[in-house]
């Protein structure tokens, strides 16, 4: 989760949710998201909500943490009943962090068993885990496994040393093949997050680096471009001059090599970031958010939805404990969406599909965009016959923008 | 030393013999408002407890700029051997571009206090003001201020003045308006050596209105000096240009609050309130007589000012176009000098073609738009009025550059100046290469002292207006200074330099110049633009043309990437966020075909560099 917290309306304590939660509902999905916030170290780049124990002044809440995320498990439980939505068994499970598997494996398989307790789990439901290569083992993954976990995915970020480095990374490339094969071995499904555009990142450097993720044939890549998040280390080495800053050329050119070389060893994409082997094999968690399905995020600073509520948790895990501890809701604030807004997310949202949005559900400023989008060469205008909105590849790169064109003023 | 005065003459009833009005003349930043706030001390009608410096500069901007645009008249109290006297002064404005107004000023007076920076010296305005001082037969009290700075060099700068305007050294008053050192003096002197005024008290009442402001509470308050009879509360009154009548509803003089009283008499100053809302109906420069015994002759008025600069004012959100318009009249009841008319600019919108006296006045007026009035405003690079002639005889004044006309032109005639530049005689070669630059014929040269030396030069308005000062200033360290006044026109070879975003001409771009000067242009503001304008999803080629003819160009290479590629997981809210953020962007754009222009864009490249450092100061 990005670490600043949006402004919103006050949550109440009980976490009870308006009526309008329940309209709907039969056709929504119910996950969990469950944030573990502590990583080893902080990566230069990265602005999420984690922390390391010399932060937290020592191990104590990593240990505690377990229990305490159960304790909002139960408190989920009882403001989702006393709002009157019907007990839905778990769709997905997401652990993200942070670095969940910075915690014992047993932790984890306990904070999910406690879920399964309330809610139970969809046949063929998604399990999935955030993990650095350098905090598993094959003991841990088979551990998970046995839990009821589905897939890993790993922070593999690049193949090359030196923009390794630059990222803080701690671990090692030649860890990367192992974690994978191990988690092969434990029956997990696999996938790989890579960053590109790293400052010093040649594009021999990022071919590279996909080349290899490539070879340990994942069922799934996410390639995220680096963004220089204010108030990160790395935003102050670029301020200073000490490394060079972030070019949007450079990202360009660097997503469309990663989209050739992915689809060419046989994935496809689903989302601007995301490739999958096959469509199952898409994170369905992911697609849950953009589906504007619902889900609970559990942890400091997570971020739940449940039909048309946003809301979030305090970020510090300090303070997140202790309103569990007096029996009161994490959240920080929450924003209830109404019919305009919520349509402006599935329009945002819904753009950055391969699956795209249908025309006939955009309004009139986005329809009559369509021919212009498709003589800028943004949309696909074989599937824009059929009915649909789905972006070109540099659509892809110019989702924002393409976004903008369809969205009334 | 004078003492403050135990009585003050009361309005109406004041001999003649016993009124001093005087201005003070100076170059800008001498120290004229602080000087007036001395004599408003020590004359005791404003205590230590309510003086704020610069008292007079009423307008915040004003304030803040450290400079006074409207006159306003004070009436002062003074004892000299035991008699009382009335001293009125006037405050005027020091900048070139208001020389109109000093002039309004200068003739209610019979004296100015002509005062001079001793640790600068002598200026182009000073000599300028001087020079109308001395047209006007007003007598001239040479002073130099802020002797107290350690740089200060009297004996010099007493010299200079004695050389320029005749007499002693000797008789150069010295003081500080900051320390209020021989501040008394002065205003003793003032009292001795002015002439009192001289008028027919029994003659039909005769005023001249020297000043004209709108107030949103009593409407137009009229400042005038009574030449001859008197003028009383309630009696209908005439305009001697217009023969427009009025109630005099008010009369009363300035101490320096308004205050009431029972009329003006010979030599008196004060204002008049009538109930009128428009400064134009009390026109600077104009009579006032009493209507039932109305006077057969009026005074020698004033000229109109003309307007010598324009530009297009635009509001950055199209539907401010009625606040704008009713802005621009209300400044107008108080700016005589402001004139202006509707335009349409393709690029811009809905807009006005406005005159002004010159480029601070353009600022000044443009700041207080936005400022009294809530606006953000868009000016066009400001031009001069061009005469174009065509081959068919027909005669065309073009003060907007898209408004060139296309078709045969026989002869076009550009505005001339006179204008004197005083300076060290080591910057004379560069002020002289920068003159030829800027077309200017050599008039003349003369020594002022032996290092200073004055020149003089008949130089194309459009040449000097936007950034020759600053130029000037840098060329010679900060040391010259730049008087000009209209002077005639001339035939010039002058061209119509076009700008196209991606094909399409953008209006508000368009300048004339000078032929030789059209390529500079073109690459300047082609160059300018890409920087400005951010990559667009497609190429935008930018081009400077005149006519159809190519002469400058760049292109913006189209945006690659425009999305965030980031794992944002849940937090769907920050990312709607992000999302409504970047359409507010997209509404603060103008549309130029299919090219999205930041306002941002359109202010920086029409930003002179010399408004953009007056915006600093
Ligand atoms: N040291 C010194 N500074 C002065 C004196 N008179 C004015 N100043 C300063 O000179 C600057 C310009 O003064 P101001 O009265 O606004 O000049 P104006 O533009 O002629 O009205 C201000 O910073 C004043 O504080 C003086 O007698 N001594
Ligand atoms: C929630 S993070 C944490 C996962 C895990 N701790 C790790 O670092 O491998 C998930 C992914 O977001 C991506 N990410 C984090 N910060 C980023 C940034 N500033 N710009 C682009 N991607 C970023 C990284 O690829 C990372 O693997
Ligand atoms: S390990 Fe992952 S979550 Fe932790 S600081 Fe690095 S990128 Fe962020
Ligand atoms: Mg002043």
């Amino acid at each position: 989760m990005p670490s600043v917290l949006p402004l919103g309306d006050p949550a109440p304590a009980d976490g009870i949710l308006p009526p309008q939660v329940l309209a709907g509902v039969e056709h929504r999905k119910f996950g969990l998201y469950v944030h573990i916030p502590f990583c080893a170290v902080r990566c230069g780049y990265c602005d999420f909500n984690t922390y390391t124990a010399t932060e937290l002044g020592g191990g104590a809440s990593q240990d505690a943490y377990a229990a305490t995320a159960v304790t909002e498990l139960d408190f989920a439980s009882l403001a989702l009943d006393a709002s009157g939505l019907p007990r839905r068994p778990l769709s997905t499970v997401f652990f993200g962090g942070g670095t969940p598997t910075l915690l014992p494996a047993e932790d984890l398989a306990g904070i999910l068993k406690a879920a399964i307790g309330h809610w139970g789990l969809e046949p063929g439901a998604e399990v999935s885990t955030e993990a650095n290569p350098d905090s598993v083992t094959p003991e841990s993954l088979k551990i998970l496994a046995d839990a009821g976990f589905t897939r890993v995915s790993f922070g593999m970020q690049s193949a090359v040393p030196h923009v390794l480095k630059v990222l803080d990374r701690t671990h090692t490339p030649s860890r990367v093949p192992l974690v994978v094969q191990w988690a092969r071995e434990a029956g997990l499904a696999v996938s790989l997050d890579l960053i590109y555009g790293t400052p010093g990142e040649s594009m021999a450097d990022w071919q590279l680096s996909l080349e290899t993720a490539l070879s340990y044939q994942p069922d799934h890549i996410s390639a995220y471009a680096l963004i220089v998040e204010d108030g990160t280390k790395l935003a102050a080495q670029i301020r200073r001059g000490e490394v060079p800053g972030i070019d949007d050329d450079d990202h360009a050119s660097k997503y469309e090599l990663a989209d050739r070389l992915i689809s060419e060893a046989g994935l496809n994409w689903y989302e601007v970031s995301n490739w999958s082997r096959t469509p199952d094999q898409a994170c369905r968690h992911n697609l849950a958010y953009w589906r504007g399905d619902d889900w609970w995020g559990i942890g400091p600073g997570a971020h739940s939805h449940v039909g048309g509520v946003r809301w979030w948790n305090v970020k510090h895990p300090t303070a997140y404990a202790s309103r569990l501890g007096n029996a009161s809701s994490p959240a920080a604030g929450r924003e209830t969406l109404d019919a305009e807004t919520r349509e402006v997310e599935r329009i945002m949202l819904e753009a950055r599909l391969g699956t795209g949005l249908s025309v006939d559900a955009l309004g009139a400023i986005g329809r009559h965009a369509m021919a212009g989008l498709i003589a800028d060469q943004l949309v696909d205008p074989v599937q824009a016959f059929k009915g649909r909105l789905v972006l070109t590849l540099k659509g892809r790169l110019l989702a924002d923008a393409v976004v903008r064109r369809i969205l009334p003023d | 030393m004078s003492p403050m005065a135990r009585t003050a003459p009361v309005p109406a009833a004041t001999d003649p013999a016993i009124i001093r009005n005087f201005c003070i003349i100076a170059h800008i930043d001498h120290g004229k408002s602080t000087l007036a706030d001395r004599m408003l001390q020590y004359t005791g009608v404003v205590s230590k407890r309510d003086m704020k410096a610069q008292y007079l500069d009423r307008m915040d901007i004003e304030r803040e700029r450290g400079i006074t645009i409207k006159s306003q008249a004070v009436r002062m109290p003074w004892e000299l051997d035991g008699n009382s006297y009335a001293l009125n002064m006037i405050d005027t404005p020091g900048h070139v571009d208001f020389t109109y107004e000093v002039s309004r000023s200068l003739a209610a007076c019979e004296g100015a206090v002509l005062l001079v920076d001793a640790a600068q010296g002598i200026e182009a305005q000073t000599l300028a003001n001087l020079y109308l001082a001395m047209e006007n037969n007003l007598t001239i009290i040479p002073v130099l201020n802020k002797i107290d700075l350690p740089a200060a060099q009297p004996e010099k700068y007493a010299a200079e003045l004695a050389n320029l305007i005749g007499g002693d050294p000797e008789d150069v008053l010295k003081v500080s308006g900051k320390t209020g050192v021989g501040v008394e003096a002065l205003l003793d002197k003032i009292v001795r050596d002015l002439p009192a005024p001289v008028g027919d008290p029994n003659a039909p009442a005769r005023a001249m209105i020297f000043d004209s402001v709108y107030d949103t509470y009593r409407g137009v308050v009229t400042y005038v000096r009574v030449v001859d009879g008197m003028l009383h509360p309630r009696e209908r009154i005439q305009m001697m240009s217009t023969r427009a009548t009025h109630e005099l509803l008010e009369i009363g003089v300035s101490s320096p609050e308004p205050t009431p009283s029972k009329g003006l008499g010979v030599g008196e100053v004060g204002y008049l309130i009538t109930g009128v809302k428009d400064v134009r109906q009390s026109k600077v420069g104009d009579t006032v007589t009493n209507l039932a015994k109305p006077a057969s002759e009026s005074l020698s008025g004033y000229a109109d000012a003309k307007p010598m600069v324009f530009s297009g004012l635009y509001p950055l959100d199209g539907t401010d176009y009625p606040v704008l318009r009713d802005a621009l009249e209300k400044l107008m009841l108080n700016d005589a000098a402001l004139v202006y008319e509707p335009e349409t600019s393709a690029a811009l919108g809905f807009g006005f073609r406005v005159g002004f006296l010159g480029l601070l006045h353009l600022e000044i007026t443009r700041e207080r738009l936005e400022r009294e009035y809530n606006l953000d405003l868009i000016s066009t690079a400001p031009n001069v009025e061009y005469e174009v002639t065509l081959e068919d005889k027909k005669v065309i004044h073009v003060t907007n550059p898209s408004e060139y006309p296309t078709g045969k032109i026989s002869e076009v005639r550009e505005p001339m100046v006179s204008a004197t530049i005083l300076a060290p005689n080591e910057f004379v070669g560069s002020i002289m290469e920068l003159c030829q630059s800027r077309r200017g014929q050599m008039r003349g040269m003369d020594y002022l002292s032996e290092d200073r030396v004055e020149l003089r030069y008949w130089i194309p308005l459009a040449e000097i207006v936007f950034d020759f000062f600053d130029l000037l200033k840098s060329k010679t360290r900060g040391y010259a200074s730049l008087d000009w006044k209209a002077d005639g026109e001339q035939v010039a070879d002058l061209v119509k330099v076009d700008i196209l975003l991606q094909g399409e001409q953008v209006d508000a771009f368009s300048a004339i110049t000078h032929r030789d000067k059209a390529y500079a242009y073109g690459v300047m503001m082609t160059g300018k633009l890409r920087e400005l304008i951010p990559r667009q999803q497609f190429e935008v080629p930018i081009q400077a043309a005149i006519g159809s003819r190519i002469i400058a160009r760049e292109s913006i290479r189209a945006i690659r990437k425009d999305v965030l590629a980031k794992c944002y997981g849940g937090d769907i809210t920050r990312k709607r966020k992000l999302l409504e953020k970047q359409k507010e962007g997209k509404k603060r754009m103008k549309m130029v075909g299919r090219v999205e222009v930041p306002q941002e864009a359109f202010i920086a490249a029409l930003t002179t560099d010399e408004s953009k450092d007056k915006a600093k100061k």
